[in-house]
């Protein structure tokens, strides 16, 4: 599923930058009816993490109150050269990945 | 052959149409909201302060509504947010989001964008290293709702 991912390519050790994080998904609250009154079943991400070079650094529980194609923005301490790792994980067995690299001066 | 008046009634009264319907509350009440923020507070106590909410106080559509959380700290190994958590007071459920983060961090600040569906509170609470809660609450004027519309 398309991801739009926001990383500061370089960066000087020591810096805070910012990620942010688009995803495109649905996010269907579950609480929406069609015309003909039945429940439209919810079908939403319910967790994202962002790993730097395989240890965690963020992690969100989402609800139906998260708009569609969630977007997440957070900080992290620039260490070391290297992979950030996105996961989203969602209903009905909806999993979806995305990186971007960083390198640090 | 015509139906006779006699014939309707009887038939009528066998068919005991009793309409069940089982109304899902339609929005959380503030008894919701305080039962799910003990969840995450337990017996703690929460102060004010410390904690930013970035939200526009005047949403026309509650659909997508950007949203700022910030909270000051150092963000050191000793003194750092471990966690923060949005609530709303009349959306069908009361939790918005749970973010965590840690002394990596390096700034306590996350963005996202949320469904209001209607003119309510939120409540933002940030739960700090040493396990004390700090909170602050915004005031949201919502014109157009999110989530209750029908599905086209």
């Amino acid at each position: 599923m398309a991801a739009l991912i926001n990383v500061p390519a370089k960066a000087k050790r020591g810096d805070i930058i910012e990620i942010r994080t688009l995803t495109s998904h649905i996010m269907e609250t579950g609480f929406r009816r069609t015309m003909d009154g039945a429940l439209v079943p919810r079908d939403i991400i319910t967790s994202f993490t962002c790993r730097y070079n395989g240890a965690e650094i963020f992690r969100a529980d989402l609800f139906p109150a998260i708009a569609a194609n969630p977007y997440l923005s957070f900080f992290t301490v620039a260490k070391e050269s290297g992979k950030f790792e996105f996961e989203w994980i969602g209903d009905n067995g909806y999993s979806s990945t995305a990186s971007a690299s960083i390198t640090v001066e | 052959m015509p139906t006779t008046r006699r014939q309707f009634l009887s038939l009528a009264g066998s068919i005991t149409v009793i309409p069940i319907v089982t109304l899902r509350p339609l929005e959380a009440t503030p008894a919701m909201l305080n039962t799910v923020i003990r969840n995450v507070v337990g017996e703690a106590s929460i102060r004010t302060g410390k904690v930013k909410l970035d939200i526009p106080p005047l949403v026309e559509n509650g659909n997508t509504v950007p949203m700022t959380v910030s909270v000051a700290s150092p963000m050191t190994a000793d003194d750092y947010v471990k966690s923060i958590h949005v609530f709303n007071e009349k959306n069908p459920q009361p939790n918005i989001g749970n973010f965590y983060l840690n002394p990596s961090s390096g700034r306590a600040q996350i963005s996202t964008r949320i469904r209001l569906a209607d003119t309510q509170k939120v409540v933002a609470i940030a739960r700090l290293s040493d396990d004390s809660f700090w909170q602050v609450i915004a005031d949201v004027v919502v014109t157009l709702a999110a989530c209750t519309e029908e599905v086209n």
